[in-house]
């Protein structure tokens, strides 16, 4: 990750600092269709209009996995459980945080907390049982 | 328009050959597919090869020519990549050429080398075919990515594990006669689930091997194989490709493959066939649960019934539409690069009566080799017949 370290991505990076600031958001086209940055084009829509709109505070677990055979990026938080969240309009892929790994369950309803990893202190996209 | 006929397969045994570099085994794999084909080298009018990490497994990019330059072709090169579909893709654009009429030989393929890297530095090469940003940075793996998915489609539909387990232990029964398979050894329903967990619910035997190994196929039109009297009888009929999201939570469905099912019914409709015509499939089963997926996006299996299909015998090597008679790329082996190919190398071989295990399709005429990249925000689909 020494290219991560020493080289902005923007748009990503910018999205994470609003996060861990509690002030994370989504991109909303004039048609109501949500996504993720960086993005210039609605993917469902190809509208080109895309503002910031408040992320809901909070989001319900759509999907889980316990993994405990990670790339070398994670090699010190193993096992971690991924997730997969709704929050309103757009889905995000996070580390579920604050509870153990076995008691993740589909359904649960989270909020969004930027983590650290153990491995390589990089930022890392948390949900936190809410 | 012209039928595409496969004039000649070739594979290289699929394994553990961390020494072997990828020049060599796709140079191998051309030999057996130029013998058997009995296409003379020089007839060879353009290379398309399928290749996804090489720069990060052999420092090695531009890897179209010098892949010519290994299989002894003085044609123009390309590679395609789309993750584990490269070579899927690279059939389906070859396929394309001879119907129009640009080409009347091509030499397709792919080959990857993979276990040089080791289990670490290949799941982080493979994790590269999901989102970097925001699957990979958030700890995504190949695996996890495909957990998130059996996860979801048990909520879904029902199942559990030991309904994946069948799927495994039935593809590597397949794969005991499959003297090219990574795995010629059987296992049991209990193998399966006390495996170590990769990423639950899906564990180590859930997982495909981390392979090294290549796959050739000489293509030729049908003209091109009458006139020189070529011994081909299967031929590709139908060619599909879909696609979806890049990233799984931006899906509309976490339980199913989109692109997989575009891929498939454009197929089906370009070969004049459906599925209830097929006699035989070769599916991308890098993990158990991506069985399920593609008999159900291929119509093989009604959506939520796919999960059941091993266990209750529907697709065993005996069964009603034998799946994976290679032993699919859970026992067989997934070189990434390779795989799609090698897929279209097994039906044919099924087809033609030439594969070990022919004896179980016996009269079939329609098979379909179904190739995923990534967690399926990739797919092609083909449809082989025998029509000679």
């Amino acid at each position: 990750m020494s290219d991560a370290e020493s080289v902005a991505d923007a748009g990503f990076d910018e999205w994470l600092e609003a996060a861990a600031d509690g002030e994370a958001y989504f991109l909303e086209c004039a048609n109501g269709h949500g996504s993720l940055p960086p993005r210039r084009v609605c993917p469902d829509c190809g509208s080109t209009d895309l503002a910031e709109s408040e992320l809901p505070d909070t989001g319900n677990i759509q999907t889980f996995t316990v993994t405990h055979v990670p790339t070398p990026a994670f090699e010190e938080d193993a096992p971690y459980a991924n997730a997969i969240a709704d929050f309103g309009s757009v889905g995000i892929t996070g580390q579920v945080i604050g509870v153990d790994p076995g008691d993740v369950e589909t359904g649960m309803t989270v909020e969004l907390e930027i983590a650290i990893s153990e491995t390589t202190a990089e930022r890392v996209i948390g949900f936190r049982p809410a | 328009m012209s039928d595409v006929r496969v004039a000649g397969t070739g594979l290289t045994p699929f394994g553990n050959s961390p020494e072997r570099t990828g020049r060599d085994l796709f140079a191998e794999a051309s030999i057996t597919a130029f013998e058997a084909s009995g296409v003379p080298r020089d007839d060879v009018e353009a290379v398309l090869y399928g290749n996804f990490m090489g720069e990060l497994s052999e420092h090695q990019g531009h890897q179209g020519p010098l892949m010519a330059e290994a299989a002894g072709v003085r044609a123009p090169a390309t590679r395609y990549e789309s993750a584990c579909a490269s070579s899927g893709t690279a059939v389906r654009e070859a396929v394309k050429r001879i119907r129009n009429g640009e080409n009347d030989v091509l030499l397709v393929g792919g080959a990857e080398r993979m276990t040089n890297l080791g289990t670490a530095g290949a799941t982080e090469a493979l994790a590269i075919a999901a989102d970097d940003l925001w699957e990979v940075r958030a700890g995504v793996t190949f695996p996890g990515a495909y957990a998130l998915m059996a996860q979801a489609y048990f909520d879904e539909f029902g199942g559990e594990h030991e309904d994946l387990a069948h799927i495994a232990v039935k593809n590597h029964a397949n794969a005991l006669n499959n003297d090219k398979a990574q795995y010629q050894r059987a296992i049991e329903v209990s193998d399966v689930l006390e495996a170590p967990p990769v990423s639950e619910p899906l564990g180590l035997y859930d997982a495909c091997p981390i392979s090294d190994g290549a796959a050739a196929l000489v293509l030729t039109s049908e003209s091109y194989a009458e006139e020189h009297d070529l011994e081909a009888p299967v031929a590709i009929t139908g060619t599909g490709q879909g696609g979806d999201r890049m990233a799984l939570h931006d899906r509309e469905h976490l339980a199913r493959s989109p692109a997989a099912r575009a891929a498939g019914e454009e197929a089906y409709a370009d070969a004049g066939v459906d599925a209830g015509d097929v006699d035989l499939a070769e599916v991308h089963d890098c993990f158990t649960i991506a069985e399920v997926l593609a008999l159900e996006a291929l119509d093989l299996e009604p959506i939520g019934e796919g999960i059941s299909a091993a266990r209750d015998g529907r697709t065993t090597a005996d069964g009603e539409t034998p799946i994976n008679l290679s032993g699919g790329l859970k026992a067989k082996g997934h070189p990434v690069g390779a795989t799609g190919a090698s897929q279209i190398a097994e039906v044919t071989d099924l087809l033609a009566g030439e594969h070990p295990n022919s004896e179980h399709v016996d009269g079939a005429t329609t098979g379909v080799a179904h190739n995923a990249g990534g967690t399926v925000a990739s797919a092609t689909v083909h449809v082989l017949e025998v029509v000679a």
